[in-house]
């Protein structure tokens, strides 16, 4: 096998790897009801990563997500809950914001690292005036779908492998995708080839906050309520899993299945020491060891490369 | 051209007016009371986002994708083992702020030997680095509040002239920091690194040298950053560092210095630290709640980015 061909497997292969070593540790975990509960948590983190890789795609990077996130999910237990059409306008609306803050980026050629920072404020701010303090209830449907269990396969795996699915079909299988991808590689060629810089960039702000929405819903509905702060980690992950699933920050080079098995590794990094019995003092600094260790393989991977194509 | 265009030509200059509108705005609202301790209280928040925001400065002048993420982490390190083996001992003040500076300086080691050696951009550097040191902050600190040593609470809170300590100490190493980046050879070659990598390295710049105290000297003004606010605040505590990630790239940016790297400025990062500081105070004296101060403060920083960016494209 070629080392291009094991850096691309080389996301699935740390996943199984770590998978197999909790298996191994917790052989219970090896059932319907252990994976969902190793996975379930991942199901928000991996659509806030397919919507963190949509913005990498253009070569920008969203320090907002884990704000906004945090944002929905409050609407989401109140509005959407209560007054179902507001919280729809609501979120409709908030996607919209998206979509111009990704035009304001392109029409005055900021750095989308400030303006997503300074977005992050509007979000958190707005995230505390819907909810001051933790409350709010998730709406049943959004319960109901976390909690539904699918004969023979997990709820968590189901969802993981259907967000997978489709962010890949999107991203890398239809037009819209390519034209994504093809402004992060050359935005001017594409601009050549007739397409409006300007609205591909919205499109592609506006579906990272689809996707990001999603996120947020689906964490109210395993957490049941929310809170202001309740995702702040999200956009450190979310960074995180993209570049763990093989992504890069430039030049459009996106892997949607491989952002999926990201937030699944990270996710599944947290909760792997407190079966090896260590303090649970360690949970972040495990995901960023993993992080590391996954970065130098590959940085072996491509050495071997190089030394096979000198050879 | 006369000394006042010159000034206006300044790329610092807006950040100190927006703090004078601001003060003013305040001051008028409180019908002129309150006004030195007001301007008392931003010199002091404000010089812990000077420290941390000249790190992240010479960081960014580096170029495009330079930041580093494990600021809020280093602080929280840094005090933390600093304050546990001083055990509120004034005695061992120095000791101590040595502890605090080897953090820093193995921080910076270990997030340039990472970018260096796994080849990866410096965000994805310093979170992974981050995301380690914020858990060994963790382990050690226990979620308790480690108390300073009587003497530095007292440095830290009391003032010369009117003028707060910490100020004066991070004024001095603003004033150093402006001579090392414009007037040392050290400083022109991080801008030269900014501007153009290959080129410099192509001129016989020391890149990787540089890159390399450029990444540690972030990470000591971090943990020097840490070591004091735990002081001033009584005490470490874990989350202590939070807003300061943001906190220390939104002065650079505000301050005027290019995002992209390569032209950075130092007095723009007082500026854009007192603003911040009185922004917060002024919407605290019109009496708005804690969600629209927030809304407001990121509308501002937009604002501020997209003005100063409108002045770069007219040129």
């Amino acid at each position: 096998m070629t080392s291009d061909r094991l850096r691309q497997l080389l996301p699935a292969f740390s996943l199984a790897v770590l998978l197999i070593s909790v298996f191994y540790i917790q052989p219970r975990t090896m059932s319907y009801l252990g994976l969902n509960l190793l996975f379930n948590l991942a199901v928000p983190i991996a659509l806030a990563t397919i919507a963190q890789m949509l913005i990498i795609a253009v070569n920008d990077l969203d320090l907002s997500m884990g704000a906004f996130v945090s944002f929905v999910a409050c609407v989401a237990a109140t509005f959407l809950r209560d007054t179902p059409l507001l919280g729809v306008l609501i979120l409709a609306g908030a996607i919209g914001v998206y979509a111009l803050v990704g035009i304001l980026i392109y029409v005055r050629n900021l750095p989308a690292i400030v303006v997503t920072l300074g977005m992050s404020f509007v979000w958190g701010g707005l995230a505390v005036l819907i909810l001051p303090s933790p409350g709010g209830a998730a709406p049943e449907w959004a319960r109901w779908l976390m909690k539904t269990k699918p004969p023979g396969i997990p709820m968590a795996i189901v969802a993981s492998i259907l967000i997978a699915g489709i962010a890949h079909f999107l991203v890398m299988r239809s037009s819209f995708g390519v034209v994504i991808r093809g402004v992060g590689g050359n935005e001017r060629s594409v601009e050549r080839a007739g397409w409006s810089i300007l609205w591909v960039r919205a499109a592609a702000y506006a579906s990272a906050g689809f996707f990001a929405v999603l996120a947020g819903i689906l964490l109210v509905g395993l957490t049941t309520a929310a809170d202001a702060n309740i995702a702040l980690r999200y956009t450190l992950l979310s960074i995180a899993g993209v570049i763990l699933g093989g992504g890069e920050f430039t030049g459009g080079r996106v892997s949607p299945i491989g952002a999926v098995i990201g937030a699944l590794t990270l996710t599944l990094a947290g909760s792997f020491l407190s079966f090896l019995r260590i303090s649970s003092d360690w949970q972040i600094g495990a995901q960023g060891a993993i992080l590391i260790i996954v970065l130098a393989l590959r940085v072996l991977l491509n050495r071997s490369k190089q030394g096979a194509g000198v050879r | 051209m006369n000394n006042v265009t010159l000034l206006f030509h300044k790329p610092w200059i807006w950040s100190f007016i927006a703090v004078l509108s601001a003060w003013v705005a305040t001051i008028i609202f409180t019908g002129g009371l309150g006004g030195a301790g007001l301007a008392q209280a931003a010199l002091t928040f404000a010089a812990f986002s000077v420290i941390v925001g000249i790190g992240q400065m010479f960081v960014i002048t580096l170029g495009p994708g330079n930041i580093d993420l494990s600021i809020p982490a280093t602080m929280t390190l840094s005090a933390t083992l600093a304050l546990k083996f001083m055990n509120t001992d004034g005695a061992l003040v120095l000791p101590g702020l040595l502890i605090a500076l080897g953090v820093g300086l193995a921080v910076g080691t270990a997030n340039f030997g990472l970018i260096k050696l796994l080849k990866i951009p410096p965000i994805i550097a310093t979170l992974s680095s981050s995301f380690l040191i914020q858990s060994t902050a963790i382990w050690s600190n226990r979620g308790l509040r480690i108390k300073p040593p009587e003497v530095l609470t007292d440095f830290t809170t009391s003032s010369v002239l009117g003028v707060p300590n910490v100020a004066l100490l991070s004024f001095v190493l603003a004033v150093a920091a402006y001579f090392i980046l414009m007037r040392s050879l050290f400083g022109r070659w991080v801008l030269a690194i900014g501007q153009n990598m290959r080129a410099a390295r192509l001129a016989g710049v020391p890149v990787d040298g540089v890159r390399f105290s450029t990444y540690v000297l972030c990470g000591v003004l971090a943990a020097v950053a840490g070591y004091f606010l735990a002081s001033f605040s009584g005490g470490a505590a874990l989350n202590m560092g939070t807003e300061y990630l943001l906190t220390s790239i939104a002065v650079v940016v505000i301050g005027g210095s290019s995002v992209a790297g390569g032209n950075s400025n130092v007095p723009g990062i007082w500026g854009a630290s007192l603003f911040l500081f009185l922004v917060v105070s002024m919407l605290n004296t019109f009496g708005v709640g804690a969600g629209v101060r927030l809304i407001m403060t990121g509308l501002i920083i937009i604002a501020v980015i997209t003005l100063a960016g409108g002045r770069k494209s007219m040129k």
